[in-house]
Order: C-alpha cells, then sequence, then structure tokens
C-alpha cells in the first residue's frame, strides 16, 4: 500500500515546526516551573518532586479529580446512547436530510462562552424559560446557585445539548455508507429490526463510534469554559471540574509551582486514557 | 410520516430551545427581562443591536475575531496538506510516533497552556497581535487539520499520482491540478473545522490579547461583569456570533457527517 520513502519527512516539517514551537516550548516552562519554588521577584528554587507529591496528596486535587471523572463518565453514558437512537432514526435521503444535519450541527459552532451564558440565561429562575418552567409551572425549587444538585444537572443538560450531535452526525456517516444490499439481504433472511442493528449496523459504526468516544473524552476531561461562565465552579466547590480548579491555583492565586505539578499530572492522564482509546482505534485500522 | 422521524424531531426542538430564548430575549428591552416571564418579546425592540453596531468596542470584538480565526484557518490547512500527503502515501522512519504525537496536542487542555503560552508570546513580542492567537490555535487545529485530510486522501488511490507522473506532470504540477481537485470536498470540510474549532475556543484568545486583537467573546465577558445586568444586550451578542457558524456550516451540509467521522467513512 504504502512505499518506504524517508523523503516524506520534508513535507512533515512545517507542521512539525509549527506544533513544536506552540507545544515544547510551553511545556518545557510548566515543567520548569513544576520543579522550583518562587517568592516573586524572579528569584526561584529548586523544589524537586515536591510539587507533585503535594498535588497527588491533596484533598482538593482528588475531589476534583473525582467530580471530573464523574462528569466525563456521566455525560458519556447520556450522550453516547442518544446519539445512536437519534442517528438510527432519522432519515437518509430527501430533503430533510441536509436540514437535519445544519440544525443539530448547530450548537457545536457557537463559541463556548456563550453556550454559557445562553444556558445562564435559560435557566434563570422567573427570567429564563427553563427555570420558569421549573418552578412556577411544575413547582419544583430549582436554582442553580444555591443548590449543588440543580448544578450539576444544569452543567451535564448542558453538555449534552452541546456535544450529542458530534456522537449523532460520526454515527450517521458510518450508517448512510452501509449498501442498501445489505438491508435487502438481511429482509430476505427476515431478520428483526434488533438482529439488523446488532450485526449490520453497529459493526459498521464501530470505528465512527470509537472516534465519537474518543473525542468527548478528551474534550469534556479539558472542558472549562462552558460551566466556568455558568455556575463559576460553584455553588461552593460543587462544579469545579479539573480546569476550572488548575486555572484558579494559576492565573488566580499565581501559586505557578503547583499549578504547573498539577497541569503535567492532568496532562498525563489524558494522555494516558487517550493513548488506550487510540490502540484500541487503530487496531484494525492500519493495512 | 413514519413514526421513528420523531425522535430526531424532539431532539431538534430541545436543541433549538435554548436558542431560541437566546434570540427572544435579544429582542427584549431591559424593563420587560426584568419585570417577568413573557414567551415572545411584548415590546419588539432592536435597541440591543443598535448599540452593539454604533459601538467600535463591540463591533471590533467581532472583525478581531473573523480576522484571527480567517488567518488560523488558512495557516493550517496550508502547512497539514504536504503532512497529510506524506502520512498517506508513504512510510517512513517515526511516522506512526509522530502522527500520535500530533494528536496528543489535540488532547491537551487549553489551561495547562494558557500562561506558558502568554509568556512565549510576550516574550517574542506578539502579545495582543491576531497573529499570535492564529499560531497559538494551530496547536490544536494543525493536528486535527491532518488526520481530516489524511482520512479523505487515504480514499484516492494511489493509481492516480503514477498516472500523472507517467504523464509528465512535476510533483507540484500534480498536486496542484491534479491532486487538489480530488479532495477538495475534504480541504473545505478541513477549513470549515478549523474555522469552527478556533472561533469556539476562548481561553487562549482572551489570554493572549489585551486591546488591539480582543475577542468578542472577551468583550462579552467584560461587558456581561462592568456594565452590570445587561442580558438583553449579552442575548444580541450572542445571538450574533452564531451567525457566521450558521453560514459555513451551510457550504459544507453535504460532507459534514463525513467530515466529522475524520474523512474515514
Amino acid at each position: 500500500m504504502r512505499t518506504e520513502n524517508q523523503k516524506a519527512w520534508l513535507f512533515v516539517i512545517p507542521v512539525l515546526a509549527l506544533v513544536a514551537f506552540n507545544a515544547l516550548v510551553p511545556m518545557m516552562t510548566v515543567v520548569n516551573y513544576s520543579v522550583q519554588e518562587t517568592f516573586g521577584n524572579n528569584q526561584f528554587f529548586w523544589e524537586g518532586l515536591g510539587w507533585f507529591e503535594q498535588i497527588l496528596r491533596s484533598d482538593r486535587f482528588q475531589a476534583a479529580l473525582g467530580r471530573q471523572f464523574m462528569f466525563t463518565a456521566i455525560i458519556l453514558a447520556i450522550e453516547v446512547p442518544l446519539g445512536i437512537i437519534v442517528a438510527l432514526s432519522m432519515p437518509r435521503k430527501g430533503f430533510w436530510v441536509p436540514v437535519c444535519l445544519v440544525l443539530m450541527a448547530l450548537p457545536m459552532l457557537i463559541p463556548w462562552n456563550v453556550v454559557g451564558s445562553m444556558w445562564n440565561i435559560f435557566t434563570l429562575p422567573k427570567i429564563g424559560l427553563l427555570g420558569y418552567f421549573l418552578n412556577d409551572v411544575l413547582g419544583i425549587n430549582y436554582d442553580m446557585t444555591q443548590q449543588p444538585i440543580s448544578a450539576w444537572i444544569t452543567v451535564v443538560v448542558m453538555d449534552v445539548w452541546h456535544w450529542t450531535s458530534l456522537v449523532v452526525l460520526l454515527c450517521y456517516a458510518g450508517l448512510v455508507s452501509i449498501p442498501d444490499a445489505y438491508y435487502q439481504a438481511a429482509k430476505i433472511d427476515g431478520a428483526s429490526a434488533w438482529s439488523v442493528f446488532r450485526y449490520i449496523q453497529l459493526p459498521k459504526m464501530k470505528a465512527v463510534l470509537t472516534i465519537a468516544v474518543l473525542l468527548r473524552f478528551m474534550d469534556s476531561f479539558n472542558i472549562y469554559t462552558e460551566p466556568f461562565v455558568l455556575t463559576g465552579g460553584g455553588p461552593g466547590n460543587s462544579t469545579t471540574l479539573l480546569s476550572i480548579d488548575l486555572v484558579k491555583i494559576a492565573l488566580g492565586q499565581f501559586d505557578l509551582g503547583p499549578a504547573a505539578a498539577m497541569s503535567l499530572i492532568y496532562f498525563a492522564i489524558t494522555l494516558l486514557v487517550s493513548w488506550v482509546f487510540y490502540v484500541l482505534m487503530t487496531k484494525d485500522d492500519q493495512p | 410520516m413514519k413514526k421513528r422521524y420523531l425522535i430526531p424531531i424532539l431532539y431538534i426542538a430541545f436543541l433549538m430551545l435554548p436558542i431560541y430564548w437566546l434570540v427572544a430575549m435579544s429582542f427584549k428591552t431591559t424593563n420587560e427581562i426584568l419585570s417577568g416571564f413573557s414567551l415572545f418579546p411584548q415590546t419588539f425592540t432592536l435597541e440591543n443591536y443598535a448599540a452593539i453596531f454604533t459601538d467600535p468596542t463591540w463591533y471590533w470584538g467581532y472583525i478581531n475575531s473573523i480576522l484571527y480565526v480567517s488567518l488560523n484557518t488558512v495557516l493550517s490547512v496550508c502547512v497539514a496538506l504536504p503532512a497529510a500527503y506524506a502520512f498517506s502515501r508513504y512510510r517512513f522512519l517515526g511516522d506512526k510516533q509522530l502522527f500520535f504525537w500530533l494528536l496528543t496536542n489535540r488532547m491537551a487542555p487549553a489551561a495547562v497552556f494558557a500562561l506558558p503560552f502568554f509568556q512565549l508570546y510576550s516574550s517574542i513580542g506578539l502579545f495582543d497581535t491576531h497573529l499570535a492567537v492564529a499560531l497559538a490555535h494551530t496547536l490544536f487545529n494543525v493536528p486535527l487539520a491532518v488526520w481530516i485530510l489524511e482520512g479523505f486522501m487515504r480514499g484516492i488511490p494511489k493509481e492516480l499520482d503514477e498516472t500523472a507522473y507517467v504523464d509528465g506532470y512535476s510533483f507540484p504540477g500534480f498536486f496542484v491540478k491534479i491532486f487538489l481537485p480530488n479532495i477538495k470536498a475534504g480541504v473545505g470540510v478541513t477549513a470549515f473545522f478549523c474555522f469552527m474549532f478556533s472561533w469556539v475556543e476562548m481561553l487562549l484568545a482572551k489570554t493572549l490579547t489585551a486591546v488591539e486583537a480582543k475577542p468578542i467573546a472577551a468583550v462579552m465577558t467584560r461587558t456581561a461583569s462592568s456594565a452590570g445586568y445587561e442580558l438583553g444586550l449579552l442575548a444580541a451578542a450572542g445571538t450574533l456570533t452564531i451567525i457566521p457558524g450558521a453560514i459555513v456550516i451551510w457550504f459544507v451540509r453535504n460532507y459534514i457527517a463525513r467530515g466529522f467521522a475524520m474523512g474515514r467513512v
């Protein structure tokens, strides 16, 4: 298939230079800070791995990490099945297909801070459509700024609103690539809807579903702007996910050492889990 | 109509509700918003939009955002094209490792890079320029562009390359005149994704700018905090940020599903 050619490196150099400039220099800065202590005035003292130990042992980091894993697990558990169901029930051809696709993709094209503001306006008690409906029509006591549980549900629903379409579009791309002949053969054999899904549609969607899970894992694990604008991490620390906590330490308190150590631990976890997905994804992909 | 179409209809309705509410709010007066609940704007007003289009801080926010997003899109696609070609056609030392390393940059939390980026771009004198944000966004857009383009290029049979060389094309001639027209859908989709991810990102864009290149997202947060409770204005500004996305998405509507699958379907 692909031929051996070392000159191909020449084609890769521009990308390499650009990404290396953006990734390596800041990464070295972070590594540099993570092993030093500073009291300002540009004076630095060697600290060794002290910050890493302190971060890993701190309750605050463990709590934020726990919330982060819980958030990612919940949104994956909702978005993946919901995305598959919506993709399966969409029309395959005709005028409505592009209309559906464009409308579904729309939430993903809204700047993340606007997503936060939009959900804030949407859920305000008395003023927002959802806040008014829950409080004044259904009589449920709902106030995101006071109740941790309401804040959690709102952040999760916001992410489902924002990103389920990614799963839908990916699965849909897998589904439309199935030739009609497969369905006809299944019909002749008298296959049930479940067998069609299990033996024809699901295998075809496997590759795209892995991409969907990988992308959703990476992006939800790195999520910052939307929950920050919506809840600011509150009430209390209840919705302080990893990124929010990191920015609080780095830019809020300007604790460079601990923030850098936390960045590296954070990045290592993301990398590790993503690597597992990547290996699974490319296992039967490469010729 | 088939019964199962109820599912996509309900799903789209769920997606549209918060957007409708944002748009409805943008046409309300501040008095009406604060005085209580109304499903439709009672006194329809355009004053929120008028405020944005007459205030340079506001409309320059949009211009700045569009400038760095366009710059980033052109830059990302141009450097990704040859690299994606190399990955799709050749095996070379460390190709798989390099490809994975590129992807790891797509995984890096922006929060990790915010402060180092600020220091890096300040030290080379690019702080508060459109170029700084455009360059910073290549961190996640270039890997994505390489990934999508490689998927599309893999679908083009190698015989196309070989026939062109037999016909006497040089490599640049072949690439521009024959290869590019064959993957133009892929290039369009890639450009769309670069546009999208640069347009929606705001942590880095906000960190790397102060006055001259301030993106619309930063104008919105600062206005929201300084001017108090101006929900109508905020809603109008939010509504306007949806429009560029809605326009570009229309051009790629037939390829969008394939694009999200990274050209791999």
